[in-house]
């Protein structure tokens, strides 16, 4: 265990470094706003490996602990801590966070400083929602990482950003209102704490357990998002620049889904188990119903963006078989997202920089211009398909099975994924990349330059290494994974 | 001859006798200063509060004192309350400077003792405990303010604000009275303290009473500008010169909270559950209609007028929320949760009518939401504060006005209205809008105008000043938690 305040580092850092590359002001001063960001970005990812070298395994419980008075008037603390849930996220943010930096290299040109610094920000941010172990230290940070994501997708956004913005931080707002409600009266009920592993052991009636699930559930499930409210993804992302794009599929999402671990399923497990059926069927309609509505897009980070809620309708689903493949599958599959739909969005973001269109019927045998990208766009829409040897592949996998256990037709709706899923990536993927040559602008494409390429290798490294070997992901899951497993199948009722 | 006359203990009361005199003194001064030089008149006003808060701070002896036959009380929640009260006309003063410059018709020595008999008729609203005082200090602030808003002369806007200002100002301090009255009829006194062990020791006509609590809540409805008394409040802050809409929009909250408090809770108490209910209907009211109001506004002060209603709404649940059932176990906690609530608006509030004076000029006044187009590329710097004072004034963390909304939602949770608290935060999602579309507007937008910013170097800290203010207390609001319930604690 290390003495230095890791997790701290992990917050302060790039939002430090996002206030510096602020004040480097205007653009004629980009270059040096991008080294700083790069800098920032890099400090803060490297501040982040001790805690997976460091990492106790056989610890389930919370990890670098650090413990502060805050707003003492009402109990607040400041309370940072990781498990095994928790601390793979942050390490993914920290990365996802130089990705997106190294992406916006050349394509960004106006106002450079404001736009890295929005990331460094929201990196840091998002650092904060997965390390708080106090609720209002947690809601604060949830709700203030909607600040940088509105001004990213409203100023460097495509057409119809103002309204994808507004779509984006009110849908979001709404949901995280109604859980600041239940925080609230977790604090009251719970005799003045806001600590959430407090909340874990608090005995609650049933009635109480059900309002508070189903506010978290709105609260999450828009963040997830799970159907029917997830409208402003498609949205969001079709308008937010690439970086934005990245950040929301790789991390942003992944705040709903670790909302569900952390707050409802520990906080309220006999609603959980009550309301299972309510959730499952959310998540199979959005695997199955949203694969459809991902098939008949025009638009490629349409297609993504739908993918992605599929995606996540995995996630939401292995959450709600209560049992440990499942969990792990669905904590595997978030990760696995995090670097394939952030390649994803990257590889289209390639292919918009220099043709300036995101439709697919605008495309064409781009194969022919570009090989060396086509190759590694073919992996990661593999790996989107969930083809095995993929990180896309272990993850589906291991709900599936934990599914089988848990009901055969729900495994069997949920597998069928892997066809759609399948069907709407390599259809993309052909009609994209193969064929002839389209028109004069895929004529006149040039392949990846050195950044592109560096930064597509990387991702396709780590999808690789999480479907040979996922070892090192699943082995640090498994003690805080069984923890809250076994808090949530103890009942609360007294 | 003079056997019957003792000389009142005059120490609680220094600071307002020293505002006095030095208005006073100032309005002589003013006489022999010529135009050009009206940073004298200007350096005196401001001294003066300075001297104020001094002589606040060196005789607060933290108890609670009455003098002048009980009529006036200096306790601890006077002595914060004056103390932000200072401290915004302070600022006031100093953000309106240059504004009042460029338009000579308001550039008189008259604007500053004005404003200075304003601030004394809320000191004495802050330490009222009689009938009398109460509506002193509301009729001396109001004068003052009708005539500081009517002070452009030429505006017809200004005058009509004025006009409308004047009459329904005196209709509600009609009301008020014959709210008192009829409370003096059920009572039989018209001191606050004294009314209270009136109606604790019983035997009072209930009728005449609550008939009497109705028309003095609407009298308080109508000077804390709360649905369905809030007519003149979108009016008056669109057509009063921005310096003037600057000073009604903020330290006047203070004082009316001060009077909901000193009439509601320190005299009325025991009829709480009659009173609760009515507010409540008109926190919710003005909560819907405020916000819901403010998103047709294309004037930004208008807007903020709007967004002024909608926030006292939200004040309100904090006062509502104190006794339940007959329990007033969560009093102080609802109180104080107000009171911080109070203070954090004007904060937000000052910042951004600032903003507005800061991007006016001369002939220009910068009050319609389009003037804002594009701030980010003209000045980021400004841009960002703005922004920040739009987003807590949404009660978006990390700022000041997340932890005010926070603060008066746990004690609604606490006392059990989670309906009230599910209006309030559907209605503030509503809010939010309106303040992202000003974000909006800085930054998505190109502008339209790209002259620079002109404002001096003093008012370009201070409001930097004013917008650190919103994001450090946002960071660290224990400070002000706590003085607010610790000067409860000690005068409730």
């Amino acid at each position: 265990m290390s003495t230095y305040p890791l997790l701290s580092f992990a917050i302060w850092i790039p939002i430090v470094a996002g206030t510096v590359v602020l004040l480097t002001g205007s653009d004629r001063n980009a270059p040096l706003a991008r080294m700083i960001a790069l800098v920032g970005a890099i400090v803060g990812f490297l501040v982040t490996i001790p805690l997976w070298t460091g990492f106790d395994l056989a610890n389930g419980g919370m990890q670098f602990v650090e413990l502060g008075s805050w707003i003492p008037r009402f109990n607040i603390n400041y309370h940072l801590g990781v498990d095994g849930i928790s601390m793979l996220f942050v390490i993914l943010n920290a990365f996802i966070t130089i990705i997106v930096v190294a992406a916006g290299w050349e394509v960004i040109q106006e106002k450079v400083a404001q736009y890295n610094a929005a990331f460094l920000i929201m990196s840091g941010l998002m650092n904060g929602i997965y390390t708080s172990l106090d609720g209002v230290l947690f809601y604060v940070f949830f709700e203030a990482s909607l600040i940088p994501m509105y001004l990213i997708i409203g100023v460097w956004g495509g057409p119809n950003r103002v309204y994808a913005a507004f779509k984006f931080f009110l849908y979001t707002l709404f949901g995280s209102l109604l859980f600041l409600l239940a925080l609230l009266y977790l604090f009251i009920h719970s005799g003045g704490s806001f600590a959430i592993l407090d909340w874990h052991k608090l005995p609650i009636e049933l009635g109480p357990q059900i309002w508070i699930f189903l506010a978290f559930l709105i609260a999450f499930a828009v963040k997830v998002p799970m159907w029917p409210v997830h409208t402003w993804l498609p949205d969001a992302h079709v308008e937010a620049p690439t970086g934005g794009s990245i950040v929301l599929a790789a991390i942003a999402l992944k705040l709903g889904a670790y909302g569900f671990l952390r707050f409802s399923l520990p906080i309220a497990p006999d609603a959980s188990h009550e309301l299972a059926g309510l959730v499952i069927a959310l998540s199979l309609i959005a695997v199955v119903y949203i694969g459809f509505v991902a098939l008949v897009q025009a638009d490629m980070k349409k297609l993504v963006a739908y993918s992605s809620i599929a995606h996540m309708g995995f996630v939401t689903l292995g959450f709600f078989m209560f049992s440990a493949m499942g969990v792990e599958g669905a904590l595997v599959q978030m990760i696995s997202h995090g670097f394939v739909s952030g390649a994803m969005f990257f590889c289209i973001g390639v292919m918009y920089d220099r043709v300036h269109s995101r439709q697919i019927a605008d495309y064409g045998g781009v194969v022919n211009t570009m090989p060396k990208f086509a190759a590694l766009f073919m992996l990661f829409s593999m790996a989107n398909a969930g083809l095995p040897a993929t990180s896309g592949f272990v993850g589906e996998f291991m709900v599936i099975l934990g599914a089988v256990k848990f009901n055969f037709w729900i495994a069997f709706a949920a597998a069928s994924t892997m066809v759609v899923g399948a069907a709407y990536t390599l259809w993309m993927y052909k009609r994209v990349i193969f064929g002839d040559v389209a028109n004069h602008h895929v004529a006149e494409l040039t392949d990846v330059n050195k950044r592109e390429f560096a930064i597509l290798g990387v991702l396709a490294i780590c999808t690789l290494w999480m479907g040979l070997y996922p070892q090192p992901f699943t082995e640090v899951m498994h003690a805080s994974v069984n923890e809250l497993l076994n808090h949530v199948n103890i009942s609360k009722i007294q | 001859m003079f056997d019957n006359f003792v000389v009142p203990n005059l120490l609680p009361a220094a600071p307002e006798i020293f505002l006095v005199v030095m208005a006073l003194a100032i309005l002589m001064i003013d006489l022999f200063v010529k135009d050009s030089r009206r940073t004298v008149t200007f350096v005196l006003s401001q001294l003066t509060l300075i001297g104020c808060a001094v002589i606040q701070f060196s005789t607060s002896t933290g108890e609670i004192t009455y003098t002048f036959s009980n009529m006036f009380v200096d306790d601890l929640m006077a002595d914060l309350l004056k103390l932000f009260l200072y401290m915004t006309v302070v600022i006031v003063l100093f953000y309106s400077r240059a504004y009042i410059i460029d338009r000579s018709e308001m550039n008189k020595g008259e604007y500053y003792v004005l404003a200075l008999f304003a601030t004394l008729g809320m000191m004495v609203m802050i330490s009222a405990n009689h009938f009398v005082t109460v509506y002193i200090g509301i009729e001396l602030l109001s004068l003052s303010l009708y005539a500081m808003v009517a002070m452009n002369r030429d505006s017809v806007t200004s005058t009509e604000a004025a006009m409308k200002y004047f009459v329904l100002g005196a209709l509600a301090s009609g009301l008020l009275l014959y709210g008192m009255s009829m409370i003096y009829g059920a009572t039989g006194t018209l001191e606050i303290t004294g009314i209270a062990e009136r109606l604790y020791g019983g035997g009072v006509n209930n009728t005449v009473l609550v008939f009497g609590l109705v028309f003095l809540v609407a009298g308080l409805a109508f000077k804390l500008g709360v649905v369905p008394f809030h007519m003149w409040i979108p009016d008056v802050y669109h057509g009063a010169p921005t310096s003037v809409t600057l000073l009604i929009g903020s330290a006047p909250k203070l004082a009316a909270f001060a009077i909901v408090m000193r009439l509601l809770v320190n005299g009325l108490i025991t009829v709480a559950q009659d009173w609760q209910n009515m507010l409540i209907i008109l926190a919710v009211l003005s909560m819907a209609i405020g916000n819901l109001a403010a998103i047709a506004q294309t004037n930004l002060k208008r807007m903020l007028a709007y967004s002024a209603i909608s926030h006292m709404g939200f004040m309100l649940l904090g006062i509502v929320t104190g006794v339940v059932s007959g329990d007033a176990r969560y009093a102080l906690n609802a109180y104080s949760s107000a009171m911080f609530y109070v203070i954090a608006y004007v904060l937000m509030s000052l910042g951004t009518f600032g903003m507005i004076l800061l991007m006016a000029r001369a002939g220009f006044e910068a009050d319609n939401l389009d003037d804002f187009k594009g701030l980010n590329k003209r000045s980021p710097w400004f841009a960002g504060i703005m922004m920040m004072l739009m987003f807590s004034m949404a009660g978006v963390p990390f700022f000041i006005g997340f932890f005010a909304k926070f603060s008066v939602l746990q004690a609604v949770i606490a006392a059990e209205y989670t309906w009230l608290a599910i209006v309030a935060v559907l209605f503030s999602l509503v809010g939010a809008f309106y303040y992202l579309r000003v974000v909006k507007l800085m930054y998505f937008d190109a502008p339209e105008d790209e002259t620079p910013i002109a404002a001096g170097a003093d008012m370009r800290l201070l409001i930097s000043a004013n917008g650190a203010a919103v994001a450090l207390l946002g960071l660290f609001p224990q400070v002000i938690m706590s003085l607010c319930a610790f000067s409860l604690l000690r005068s409730l």
